[in-house]
């Protein structure tokens, strides 16, 4: 994949995020200076409290750097308003998480619509738009659901759709198999490859699972301590990858 | 996010912790209702005391004296307008002209004289004044014993009860307690009495010679050559009322302490003081006023009517300024009672802010969610501002028609006093539209405004925080 400075999606220059806990200062991102490519599937690997999630919310714009930069399409985060901020993360990244993070109180179309809402998007159109997300996830038969309802993996399945609805160019996922049995797991990591490879979505993956990251990831990055430790771009992905491709 | 969208899940959002947020707007409700029922109660007693004031007759009425009296009520009076001499007499055509103004009820004349009655052969000197039948409803006759004139021109008076103790002779040491009514009025009421007094009766010019020659008459020359005669007369007079108030009170010293028909007492022609000087420049056929007194409709509208009758040439005098102290007075009633309503108001926005920013900790996550998915700052904001609004809107109108309610319950309440009190009933509550609509706006502005609060601490809630608790 060639190294373009025009295809840079997301730039991080010497980030660092610290922050104070009683007496000690945390440094859960301490100077990390990487390039993501539009288009890469990227695992965010390492140990817990490695700073690999701190690193994902910075890039997801829900948290701002303490210095450094992160420039993600030719804007720098921590240059928006908060105003600014919450457009970024309605139009430009979709997110996933571990425990699912879907409300409890609305069934799985209202979940799915619920960024459209906040989109301004035409009551009319949102309904729509809607199932059509769920019905990609396969989840068509549930959509009057709630969440507690249903398993761990429809319950991210559904929350992939809700990521999607908004059309993002980049997913960002915090160990989203992490409360899934493997075979869900597979199941959900199936889908995220799908919108790499069919959506050309730029996927930014945290995980502390090195088997699932050598399995999907085109490159894997390495953190302890908030710093980056290693950065391989992963050949065994390509190749399961077109394995699956030659109808394995 | 869209209102309608910001409306629609804020509503949901009350859905799902049904019990907190009923019983917060119960508490809004109740804030309400003690602001309505509180401010009815005294716009209830506000109309109450204007309906009382208007039987009264003391608030809607415009004293007018001619100038030629050289009475003013004040020295302002006196200066401007035109001189005493250039100006109108207060007779029959000015004081129809008075009585067709706007907003004018009726116009009729003071008359009032003192004369001799007498009663079991002994003579008593008193003022007397016409009434007009229109006084039937003033409320100085509420404790009246007997009846009031069966017509305008009936040879009937009814008597103050300080006059009917003088009859009687039974006229209170200093100190002493007064008779009541009933036992004055039980001895007097169907007696006669014989009034004495001077007639004033046209002369024809050409009769002046046989005038001249009647005994106890005495005789005026007017300059177009008319003259009147003064002449005693006796009149018998059938006691029908003796009344505990007093009709007259507004007159000071010239207070009258009998009545009788208006139409009466004109028909009596009985002398006037004002008709010496009158007669100077006067056909005698066309008697003067002393003073006219007018009703206004409203006491609202005393103050227009006065100026329209000093335009014309007169002096004029009313309580007006006794009214608006008294509107004052409610003003401020008023404003106290809303205050003291308003404190359960205040008691229920902290019921608000409480459910909201309970709501905030209980819906954390949530609220994480939302702003992870791309939920502004002003999304997260105005949903929980909307939350608070329909808590408003719900508690505003619930509010009210417990308001309703309560003044209603306190309505029937003190009827049912007043009754037992042996009082008429009497409407003291009363809600206006407008308290209506301005109820339900103050629970919404003061709900919006509880929600101020908790809707911006929710808006600032780090997200990353907010999603960390599992």
């Amino acid at each position: 994949m060639p190294l373009g400075e025009n295809s840079i999606a997301i730039h991080t220059e010497n980030l660092c995020r610290h922050y104070r806990m009683g007496e000690t200062l945390i440094r859960a991102v301490d100077g990390i200076s990487i390039r993501i490519i539009a288009g890469e599937f990227v695992a965010l690997l390492g140990t817990s409290g490695s700073g690999k999630s701190s690193l994902l919310n910075l890039v997801a714009g829900l948290d701002r750097p303490t210095s450094g930069t992160v420039v993600v399409q030719e804007s720098d985060l921590a240059m928006l308003s908060r105003e600014e901020l919450a457009k970024y993360r309605l139009h430009t990244v979709g997110m996933v998480f571990q425990s699912f993070n879907l409300i409890p109180s609305m069934t799985l179309l209202e979940n799915v619509e619920l960024p459209l809402r906040f989109a301004e998007v035409d009551r009319g159109k949102r309904e729509g738009l809607a199932k059509q997300a769920l019905d990609r996830v396969g989840l068509s038969a549930r959509l009057r659901h709630r969440p507690t309802e249903l398993s761990g993996g429809e319950q991210q399945r559904a929350s992939l759709a809700r990521a999607l609805i908004n059309r993002p160019q980049f997913l960002l996922a915090d160990e989203p198999t992490g409360n899934l049995d493997s075979q869900t797991g597979t199941e959900i990591m199936n889908f995220i490859r799908e919108f790499n490879e069919t959506l050309g979505m730029t996927i930014i993956m945290v995980t502390h699972e090195r088997t699932l990251a050598e399995r999907y990831a085109s490159r894997m990055i390495f953190l302890a301590d908030g710093k980056l430790v290693g950065d391989q771009s992963n050949v065994l992905s390509s190749i399961s990858g077109q394995v699956r491709g030659g109808g394995l | 996010m869209k209102t309608y969208d910001m409306a629609e899940l804020a509503v949901r959002n009350l859905r799902e912790s049904i019990l907190r947020n009923s019983l917060t707007t119960v508490g809004i409700s109740v804030g309400v209702a003690s602001l309505v029922a509180m401010l009815s109660l005294g716009i209830g007693l506000q109309q109450l005391a204007g309906r009382r004031l208007q039987k009264s007759g003391l608030f809607d009425t415009v004293v007018v004296t001619s100038r030629r009296d050289l009475r003013g009520f004040n020295r302002e009076q006196e200066e401007n307008g035109p001189a005493p001499a250039e100006s109108p007499a207060l007779n029959e055509s000015a004081r129809q002209q008075i009585a067709q103004l706007p907003n004018v009820l009726e116009a009729y004349p003071d008359i009032r004289f003192i004369a001799e009655l007498r009663y079991e052969d002994k003579p008593y000197l008193s003022m007397m004044a016409g009434l007009p039948f229109s006084a039937k409803n003033n409320d100085a006759f509420d404790g009246m014993q007997g009846s009031f004139f069966s017509s305008d021109t009936a040879s009937e008076i009814i008597l103050q009860k300080s006059f009917a103790a003088q009859l009687l002779g039974k006229t209170p040491k200093a100190g002493s307690e007064e008779a009541s009514v009933t036992e004055l009025a039980k001895p007097l009421l169907g007696k006669q009495l014989t009034m004495k007094y001077a007639e004033r009766t046209a002369t024809p010019s050409t009769d002046m010679a046989a005038a001249k020659d009647q005994a106890n008459s005495a005789e005026a020359k007017t300059p177009a050559g008319s003259a009147y005669s003064v002449v005693s007369r006796e009149v018998t007079l059938k006691v029908v009322g003796v009344c505990d108030l007093d009709p007259d009170s507004m007159r000071g010293q010239a207070r009258a302490r009998i009545f009788m028909p208006l139409k009466l007492a004109q028909n009596l022609h009985v002398m006037q003081p004002s008709d010496l000087r009158d007669t100077t420049n006067m056909a005698n056929s066309t008697p003067a006023y002393t003073t006219v007194e007018v009703h206004v409709k409203s006491p609202t509208q005393v103050q227009a009517v006065e100026d329209a009758i000093k335009k014309m040439g007169f002096n004029t005098f009313s309580i007006v300024d006794a009214t608006r102290s008294l509107r004052q007075f409610f003003a401020v009633l008023d404003l106290f009672l809303g205050i003291f309503g308003s404190l359960a108001l205040a008691v229920a926005s902290i019921g608000i802010i409480n459910t909201l920013v309970m709501a905030i900790l209980e819906r954390r996550r949530e609220i994480g969610i939302m702003k992870a998915i791309g939920a502004s700052d002003g999304d997260v904001k105005g949903l929980f501002f909307a939350e608070a609004g329909v808590m408003g809107i719900f508690g505003g109108f619930v509010g009210v028609a417990l308001g309703w309610a309560i003044g209603r319950v306190i309505n029937l309440g003190t009827n049912v006093y007043l009754k037992r009190q042996h009082f008429p009933p009497e409407q003291i509550w009363f809600v206006p539209w407008w308290l209506v609509l301005g109820a339900i706006a103050f629970a919404i502005v003061v709900s919006l405004l509880s929600g101020l609060y908790p809707a911006s601490r929710a808006a600032r809630l780090d997200p990353v925080q907010a999603l960390r608790y599992e």
